[in-house]
């Protein structure tokens, strides 16, 4: 069972309340020669919605996978509500896998079985008593909960395109109403309506749901939109962990380069521009875009 | 505060039938209830959830579902609660979520008819498979410079080298079933020396060749299928198209000129291996000394014997190669496709091989190579 910040373990039924869902401390990962973090620390604060940032390579897919316990560190430890993970098999219940939810990159969906099915996968294997109804019911208004036309939850994966996967495995992951969601790049590969509509649906399901989010991405638009902190992965270890604009002021090379660089200037633009149509009525004039971009090239 | 979900159904005095739920309403607690609830006969004016201690997105959904069925009204929603249900609007539905599952008596003759249609396209398919090959090797023959040697010496490496301490064994182990298990029926006939001629003509005319093949097509033809396979689901295929390299001559031409190059080399090895094993047999159990035996092979088993086992490897080689790299190629969707073409190169491989090689029986009894 998960353990809460006073060393109660919580029931069954008890959501956590206590502050870091996710402690990770002097973690090490070493493939071989090749060391991929070294004393790695980072806390996850409840409620809140983590972005995890970093070069190609900087192992922050190891990091989740460190977290969830399928990676086993070299050395370090990972608590998770409470719960030692580094200390318990990967197989083993310790009762906190019912409490989170995983998006994998392409999604995973089991492919022999349906959308739906997809969905009671988790359901069946924690709560083999809920009705065959219920189940179903349950698998469609996830599906619909997860921005998938309804229809969808009778079709295979493989009948999915790339951004209806991710929503499907979206829908699995929530399956269990979790407490804790892990996105890896939830918005790789999907076109930047699909990107910006993953985005405002993720910030929705976490203020519906009270969710804590956990979400490795490259994309400067959903950083700046909808996370509360940014981790940012380099030189083997979370060199920084802050609001976007924290960060922004900060004097390391990479994170200067990341986000002041001529995407990360666009997104700050577009955020800006978002923020002023919420605020005006007309349509902005496409010189004053021109204007404002141009302000942000100068102020950087 | 109780551990279970729990409900009441309270009729107060101006007939108001009020369900109260109380106890945690989630996805891990609801299952204890949610059929009884289902089952409640109305009317319910109000579904009072202000004694929830608990709830999640499963939770209002039945808090939901059970005011929409009987006309209802939810009171008492805590902020979380009336966040859920409102987030919960306009998800329900009726569409299926299972795909659909046809009873036996209805499946079988389905897929038996899907086959008989899908055979014609499948004689086409491996008709136009041939044809592309053939074309490609004219290609080649036209512009040897392209042809893929360092790939053609991978293949004969993992065809025919790698196989060797397999084959070896099988061959060793069959070679001594058939002399011992000889040797028990020909003493009946007090001819145990012609255990010599069994083991001898049997390996070289049937056995070598056959096991072999067997073994080529489950180590070679799988993995021809499961590596083009997979190439196809990668895109590696198409990447290939575009970049102006024919897969034909690449991938497909060098695998199957290594399986029919090594089949005869391994057949005869195997062949000889066999005899060797029989040999040692024949020392342990007959009283044949292992040299004797060596050479008795020489003077009984005429010299068309191997010849047939050589002619027959080859072609041997060549359907297995086919079958295998035929289905890698045709694998396209899921990852599922790979496992299952892979099954069917094998099959198909041994198959037409067993029957290819009924086909060589007559044939070169007919010539006289009895």
């Amino acid at each position: 069972m998960a353990i809460d910040d006073d060393g109660r373990e919580l029931g069954r039924h008890e959501r956590f309340r206590g502050e870091y869902p996710i402690v990770v401390e002097g973690l090490v990962n070493r493939f071989g020669e090749q060391t991929v973090h070294q004393d790695l620390d980072l806390k996850v604060r409840r409620g809140e919605i983590l972005g995890v940032v970093g070069g190609s390579g900087t192992g922050k897919s190891v990091l989740m996978r460190s977290i969830i316990g399928l990676q086993p560190p070299t050395e370090g430890s990972v608590t998770v509500f409470g719960k030692s993970m580094t200390d318990s098999d990967p197989d083993e219940n310790i009762g906190v896998r019912n409490r989170w939810g995983v998006l994998f990159q392409g999604g995973a969906l089991f492919s022999t079985l349906t959308v739906g099915e997809n969905v009671q996968v988790p359901l069946k294997q924690f709560y083999p008593d809920i009705s065959p109804a219920l189940l179903d019911e349950i698998a469609r208004f996830k599906t619909v909960l997860s921005g998938l036309p309804e229809a969808a939850a009778g079709k295979f994966p493989s009948e999915l395109s790339g951004g209806m996967k991710k929503r499907a495995g979206l829908a699995r992951a929530l399956a269990l109403d979790p407490e804790l969601l892990f996105l890896d790049e939830p918005t790789a590969g999907l076109d930047p309506i699909g990107a910006a509509a993953f985005d405002r649906l993720t910030r929705e399901l976490k203020e519906t749901l009270g969710l804590t989010v956990f979400l490795i991405t490259h994309d400067l638009d959903t950083l700046h939109e909808i996370c509360d902190r940014v981790a940012v992965l380099a030189d083997k270890k979370v060199i920084a962990v802050d609001t976007v604009p924290n960060l922004m002021q900060l004097d390391h090379p990479w994170i200067q380069e990341y986000f002041n660089g001529p995407r990360g200037r666009a997104a700050l633009t577009a955020q800006a521009l978002d923020e002023l149509r919420r605020h005006m009525d007309v349509p902005i004039a496409a010189h004053a875009v021109k204007a404002l971009d141009n302000d942000n090239k100068d102020g950087a | 505060m109780s551990g279970f979900a729990q409900y009441d159904l309270r009729h107060d005095d101006g007939g108001e039938a009020v369900l109260a739920l109380s106890g945690p309403y989630l996805v891990s607690t609801i299952g204890a209830v949610d059929e009884e609830l289902f089952a409640l006969d109305g009317p319910i004016t109000t579904v009072d959830v202000s004694g929830l201690s608990e709830i999640d997105t499963v939770g209002a959904w039945v808090a939901c579902n059970l005011a929409t069925r009987h006309e209802a009204e939810i009171t008492g929603a805590s902020e979380r609660a009336e966040r859920l249900i409102a987030a919960l609007d306009g998800t329900a539905g009726e569409e299926k979520v299972a795909a659909e599952r046809l009873p036996v008596w209805e499946r079988v003759p389905a897929a038996m008819g899907t086959k008989v249609f899908n055979a014609r396209s499948g004689v086409y398919g491996v008709i136009g498979f041939l044809g592309a090959i053939v074309a490609a090797s004219g290609n080649l023959i036209r512009h040897p410079r392209r042809f893929r040697w360092l790939a053609l010496v991978r293949q004969l490496e993992l065809v025919g080298v790698s196989a060797l301490p397999i084959v070896g064994l099988m061959s060793f182990l069959i070679g001594i079933v058939i002399a011992q298990q000889g040797a028990v029926q020909l003493a009946q006939f007090g001819a145990e020396t012609l255990t010599v001629n069994l083991v001898g003509r049997i390996t070289l005319r049937e056995l070598g060749v056959l096991m072999t093949a067997i073994m080529v097509a489950g180590r070679s033809g799988s993995a021809f299928a499961a590596q083009l396979g997979t190439m196809r689901l990668t895109e590696e295929v198409d990447a290939m198209r575009t970049i102006g390299i024919s897969p034909m001559e690449a991938l497909v031409i060098p695998r199957i000129l290594a399986a029919i190059l090594m089949m005869p080399l391994l057949g005869f090895y195997a062949a000889g291996v066999a005899i060797v094993g029989g040999a040692v047999i024949g020392d342990l159990m007959l009283g044949i000394p292992f040299w004797s035996f060596l050479m008795r092979i020489q003077e009984v088993v005429p010299t068309y014997d191997l010849w047939v086992g050589l002619i027959k490897a080859p072609v041997f080689g060549l359907i297995v190669a086919l079958a295998g790299c035929y289905h890698g190629m045709q694998v396209k969707g899921d990852s599922e496709q790979v496992g299952l073409r892979t099954t069917m190169a094998v099959v198909t491989g041994i198959f037409a091989v067993i029957v290819i090689d009924a086909f060589f029986a007559v044939f070169f009894t007919e010539i006289g190579w009895g």
